[in-house]
């Protein structure tokens, strides 16, 4: 019944923005359609990056653009999609800027490697990346959420009789290079093969030069649902991740904020409906909201 | 500096792995390389079209393009290195090195070939007619007469053109290869939030040695070899 009544709400989201963006050619976004709130004088407090960002009318987001249900951009699509962008939407939309208008949303790639680097020097407000909240990177960047939470799973052939990763010891298993998930595969006793992105290892379980890649339960299931028939996720969660949202160390009052309009959507229902029509097509079933950390004061 | 003192292990082993690329693909593409000059400068019209064919367009390819095939492609196509798994030490070939190592072959042997037909255009003309005049068959104008001579004139071409090649095993890292700059990025992420400079330098430093120590066995050799005119 749940899920039901989720889907029919995503699908009226989708008929509303359908219909909202008629004669708005090109604009195929299919994901929920958030509109920009007023901002009303005294929102936030003067001085504060969020009222730099509302007065200035444009923000840089730091997204992926290759992980589908989370943050994935097709070659021809003007905007990404994936549950990191309906998040980063709402963010974008509390500070009374469009966020499907690309002339004042910047939704910048940042790839694992060049998250921190970006939040340092400014060149992104927001890092909503499948971004992982670790005690290292928090000494440099300003990270809370979580705003979800999964696990590293295996991603393996259909007809593959894999069901965990203890019969892989000594096997290569394809990630990300530089990613934390190599690591913990070099962890469990495997072989970590690094490649470029998440895309290009699913390319090599496919042609059969390793036997499974691992990463984000999430992601995997993205995959999966791309290539149905010929991959499916296998295995209990070896790790927990909790995906968080970057901000810079310079404006620690955005973390109040963001805290803030996160605790609104796990309320009105529209984190468990971003959920659902980003990640619920690959399987994955709506959790309760995770418990946001209390912001360092 | 903490962070590669902690993790000495995976520093070696990454520049390893370097090391294990550069030294068997560098061989292949010597010979490889020689091998295409040979064909390019000799009398048999078809093995010239095929030599020039090939540096042509092996050599107008990025590398990265180069890797890619080996790595997406070709395995589509029945080409793939499974057969390979062997394990020296703490160093693990497997497919991706194999591929790795073809890539790198095939994409410097193309440079290698340019930088030794440059050296066999050097050898006067008289030499290889010389070598014809007292009966040697092709093959061994080029082995006995050319070639010696033609090395130690593209010496220092044929030294860059190996110097570029240990920078460019540093593209295996996004193609499965564990070598020095996967490495370096495995410690930006679980330190570069605090010692980014620092790995950044001792990797660049790495880096460094290696082409520093072909630089100079390619200036002991040019001195060696180098004849009195």
């Amino acid at each position: 019944m749940r899920t039901l009544r989720f889907r029919a709400a995503a699908a009226a989201v989708l008929l509303v923005g359908g219909l909202a963006a008629c004669g708005d050619a090109g604009s195929d976004s299919d994901g929920r359609d958030v509109e920009a709130e007023e901002v009303e004088d005294g929102k936030f407090e003067d001085g504060s990056r969020m009222a730099e960002i509302a007065d200035a009318g444009t923000i840089q987001v730091g997204v992926k653009y290759d992980q589908p249900g989370l943050g994935f951009k097709g070659a021809a699509d003007e905007l990404p999609s994936g549950f990191d962008i309906e998040i980063a939407k709402l963010l974008v939309a509390d500070l009374g800027i469009d966020p499907n208008d690309t002339s004042k949303v910047n939704y910048v790639e940042t790839i694992s490697d060049n998250r921190e680097p970006f939040l340092e020097s400014g060149k992104v407000d927001l890092v909503l990346a499948s971004y992982s909240i670790t005690d290292d990177r928090r000494k440099v960047v300003g990270q809370t959420g979580p705003y979800f939470l999964t696990g590293q799973q295996l991603l393996v052939p259909e007809d593959s009789d894999i069901e965990s990763i203890d019969q892989l010891q000594g096997k290569e298993i394809c990630s990300v290079t530089g990613s934390t998930s190599i690591d913990r595969i070099n962890e469990a006793g495997a072989k970590g093969v690094g490649f470029d992105s998440y895309s290009e290892c699913v390319q090599k379980v496919l042609d059969g030069s390793v036997s499974a890649m691992s990463t984000d339960g999430t992601i995997l299931a993205g995959y999966a649902a791309q290539n149905e028939g010929e991959l499916k996720v296998v295995g209990d969660e070896f790790s927990e991740e909790r995906i968080g949202i970057g901000y810079s160390l310079d404006h620690p009052e955005m973390c109040a904020w963001i805290n803030g309009v996160l605790e609104e959507a796990f309320e009105d229902g529209s984190w468990a409906e971003a959920f659902e029509l980003t990640l619920g097509p690959s399987g994955v079933e709506v959790p309760d909201p995770p418990t946001l950390d209390a912001c360092p004061s | 500096m903490n962070a590669i003192v902690e993790n000495l292990d995976l520093f070696f082993r990454g520049f390893g792995y370097t090391v294990a690329l550069f030294v068997i693909s560098g061989l292949l593409s010597l010979l490889l390389g020689t091998l295409l000059a040979a064909m390019r400068v000799g009398p048999i019209a078809v093995l010239r079209l095929a030599s020039s064919v090939y540096v042509t367009c092996v050599r107008n390819t990025p590398l990265v393009i180069v890797f890619a095939f080996f790595a997406f492609l070709a395995p589509v196509l029945g080409i793939h290195f499974k057969w390979l798994d062997v394990q020296v030490g703490d160093l693990n070939f497997t497919s991706f090195y194999g591929a790795a190592v073809v890539s790198l072959s095939l994409y410097t042997s193309a440079f290698v070939c340019e930088a030794m037909r440059s050296g066999v255009n050097a050898v006067p003309l008289g030499q290889a007619e010389a070598a014809r005049a007292i009966g040697l068959p092709f093959g061994g104008v080029m082995r006995e007469v050319v070639l010696p001579q033609a090395f130690r004139a593209a010496l220092p071409p044929l030294a860059s053109v190996q110097i570029a090649l240990i920078k460019n095993t540093s593209v295996a890292a996004v193609f499965g290869v564990a070598e020095a700059t996967q490495s370096m990025r495995d410690l930006l992420r679980d330190f570069g939030a605090t010692e980014r400079i620092g790995i950044f330098a001792m990797f660049a430093l790495g880096y460094v040695v290696l082409v520093e120590l072909v630089s100079l066995l390619s200036l002991r050799l040019e001195r060696r070899w180098a004849v009195a005119r």
